[in-house]
């Protein structure tokens, strides 16, 4: 690597304390040159590997510079988290547990979080409903952590498959969230999750999502940075809310809640720190525009017939656009939605100011996102904002199903 | 919090309160209090909105004073009664979501642990019998069985007071409570006898009748989870509205429940033994 600007050796300076401590012995972590986060982004020289989307995961946690990470088993996330305890066997996480359950592990990373070590840990499905009710408190407790959910059907019957209406549940929650496409968004979005959670400004903790089996269980090319770099830790007093360290004065939260009374100005406060939480969530835009290329990619801009998905559904989409074009001579254009919270409602409105036709491929029964976009649009588009197509429960979304809803008056078989 | 943070900005004393000043000036920060020092020192805890009488405050109190290094200790309470008083200690507190205190407490630790690796950092949960037996039961196992080294306290009035007085897993069979309309059905769950198999190093139990006795058993159970692994003390803290004990006695039935089934009682692990002889040892040895 060369000595960019951007790089800071503390390996020498680390060395000699240890040196002068004695004889402990440098763990792999340690021995990470820790870089700017803008150097590890964009600088960084990559190489391409062809990894799973768990093991992608696992790339981006070694050069995180984690300090805690709390893992507890479930389909399809459970090898993410083992890998993640491999990286701790290692020397690449400082602390590592398996948790008694979620609602245990989402509590220990509120614990872990407010000691102000930087904490991770990683969910799906019905485990993601079983830690709901700590991680909806994490955005009023200003936690900054990151949360990797693998998306799988939630509801009976059991199944374990691919099904992403559990993000739905996190829409109102506070918590940022972002839904990644494959492999190399799982990467790159986990390394900028923690960079963006810990900002003085936004301290929330971030959620990063992928749909289970198609990016985490299937193989990709995914370009990273050399494994020797980290980046920088956390700097818990630089954040929004005191850390409960006892290293500066504890923070009011704990000492006034609002529950201790029951009067106008508990109400205002309280409505006043939950404002607080959505402002925060929304500042994260900057940053989302500056390290994620902002909240939407667009594909085809001009196209009068636009897709709009995130996820998976963004990759069948970018599919179906390619065979509209090539096979049906039609431009079609796509939206991919990175960002989910906060949602890209400005940037809908302005790229879908043209659009006469719109259309929500999504891999979930309701159509969480369908409602997320006729809400942002309403008023401002004259388009006809289909409700699909959908696929739920497992199964996988054709392009044939996506040119269908495209071209209504053509048979396509799937 | 440390001391260095609570003292006060030259030129800004004129600024703060009466009741900061002696905390910083005649707080138990940096020394270890007495009990028969009450009413000497500015305590942790003074002013609250519990109930007159209240057994459970009066045990918080003597708490505090046994802390061995309050302005490194960091509380952790979850819904009940107990946080009422918990919230207006001088002392950072966390109060989570409902039975999650021992969850906490864990991840807490480890944190604490990762970052500061020559100050210790004593973690104490204090929470109800519905906190701790009931909703956060998987919880306090767990962090047992996984030998986390803080140390839980649980206030022990047997009912969901603060809800309003309804049965809880440590009421005694056969009491009338809300939500037990034909008297509690089953037996007060055995916590010490759990303590016991999951290997705690230290475990209590006793009434708020003795309070030296109360200070003592917080020190140790602190400097055990500190050095040894979990430790755990439960106190019989009664609830004087939601079981009729008149205000003025409180204590008489302390002391009458202690006799016939709260008695003082004390489990030690050999290692835990141990580090307190070498504690002690140090001491006379500084002494001569």
């Amino acid at each position: 690597m060369s000595d960019s600007a951007g790089v800071k050796d503390v390996q020498a300076g680390k060395a000699a304390e240890t040196k002068s401590a004695g004889d402990i012995e440098l763990s792999a972590g340690d021995r990470q040159k820790i870089v700017t986060p803008e150097y590890m982004f964009f600088e960084a020289p990559r190489e391409r590997a062809f990894i799973t989307g768990s093991e992608a995961a696992k790339e981006a946690i070694r050069r995180s510079n984690v300090d805690v990470a709390i893992s507890y088993p479930i389909t399809p996330q459970s090898e993410t988290m083992q890998q993640v305890g491999s990286l701790w066997a290692e020397g690449y996480v400082k602390e590592y547990f398996r948790g008694e359950e979620e609602i245990g592990v989402m509590s220990a990373i509120a614990g872990s979080s407010r000691a102000g070590a930087r904490s991770m840990t990683a969910t799906g499905g019905p485990g993601l409903m079983r830690g709901m009710e700590v991680i909806a408190s994490w955005p009023g407790g200003r936690i900054p952590a990151v949360l990797l959910i693998m998306c799988r059907v939630v509801n009976a019957p059991l199944a374990i498959q691919p099904d992403n209406v559990e993000l739905s549940y996190l829409l109102n929650s506070g918590i940022i969230l972002f839904h990644g496409e494959n492999q190399q968004d799982f990467f790159d979005y986990t390394l900028k999750a923690f960079i963006i959670s810990e900002r003085p400004e936004i301290t929330l903790p971030v959620a990063v999502a992928v749909d289970g089996f198609f990016v985490t269980h299937a193989r990709g090319y995914v370009s990273m940075p050399s494994k020797d770099i980290k980046l920088p830790p956390r700097d818990p007093y630089a954040e929004a809310v005191p850390t409960m360290d006892n290293e500066n004065p504890p923070a009011r939260l704990s000492r006034d809640a609002p529950i201790q009374k029951s009067n106008f100005i508990s109400y205002q406060v309280h409505a006043s720190w939950q404002q607080e939480v959505w402002a925060a969530n929304e500042r994260a835009r900057r940053y989302i525009d500056k390290y994620m290329g902002g909240l939407i990619e667009v594909v085809n801009p001009d196209a009068e017939i636009m897709l709009i998905a995130s996820g998976s559904a963004v990759s069948q989409s970018r599919e179906a656009v390619r065979q509209a074009e090539e096979e049906h001579n039609t431009k079609v254009g796509l939206i991919k939605v990175r960002s989910l919270r906060p949602f890209p409602t400005p940037e809908l409105r302005a790229a879908c100011k043209h659009a006469k036709r719109i259309l929500v491929p999504e891999f979930n029964c309701m159509g969480w996102l369908h409602r997320e976009i006729v809400t942002a649009l309403y008023g401002y588009s004259k388009a006809e904002i289909v409700p699909g197509p959908r696929v739920y429960g497992g199964m996988s979304m054709p392009t044939e199903m996506i040119l269908q809803t495209i071209f209504p008056e053509k048979k396509f078989v799937f | 919090m440390s001391l260095k943070n609570m003292t006060i900005t030259p030129g800004w004393e004129k600024y703060m309160t009466k009741e900061y000043i002696d905390l910083v000036e005649r707080g138990p920060y940096g020394k270890q209090k007495k009990v028969s020092e009450m009413g000497s020192f500015k305590e942790i805890l003074e002013e609250h909105p519990m109930c007159a009488g209240c057994a459970m405050t009066l045990f918080i109190r003597l708490t505090m004073v046994g802390l061995p290094n309050p302005e490194h200790t960091i509380l952790i309470g979850t819904a009940g009664c107990g946080r009422l008083a918990l919230t207006q200690t001088s002392i950072p507190f966390i109060y989570g979501n409902y039975g999650d205190t021992n969850a906490v407490a864990s991840g807490l630790k480890r944190g604490l642990e990762v970052r500061f690796k020559d100050q210790a950092k004593d973690v104490v949960v204090m929470a109800g019998d519905g906190g701790l037996a009931d909703i956060g039961f998987s919880a306090v196992m767990h962090s047992w069985f996984r030998k986390e080294r803080f140390t839980t306290i649980m206030l022990d009035n047997e009912v969901y007071g603060n809800t309003g007085g309804q049965e809880s897993g440590m009421t005694e069979r056969g009491a009338l409570l809300k939500m037990a309309p034909k008297g509690k059905l089953f037996d007060k769950m055995d916590m010490i006898g759990l303590a016991k198999t999951s290997g705690v190093a230290y475990i209590a139990r006793l009434t708020p009748t003795n309070p030296t006795r109360v200070a003592s058993v917080v020190r140790k159970a602190v400097m055990i989870a500190r050095e040894v692994g979990p430790t755990f003390i439960q106190a019989y803290t009664s609830c004087n509205i939601e079981y009729a004990i008149p205000t003025p006695k409180v204590l008489d039935d302390a002391r009458d429940i202690e006799s016939k089934r709260y008695g003082f009682m004390e489990i030690i692990s050999d290692e835990a033994k141990a580090y307190l002889d070498s504690i002690d040892t140090a001491k006379k040895a500084k002494k001569e």
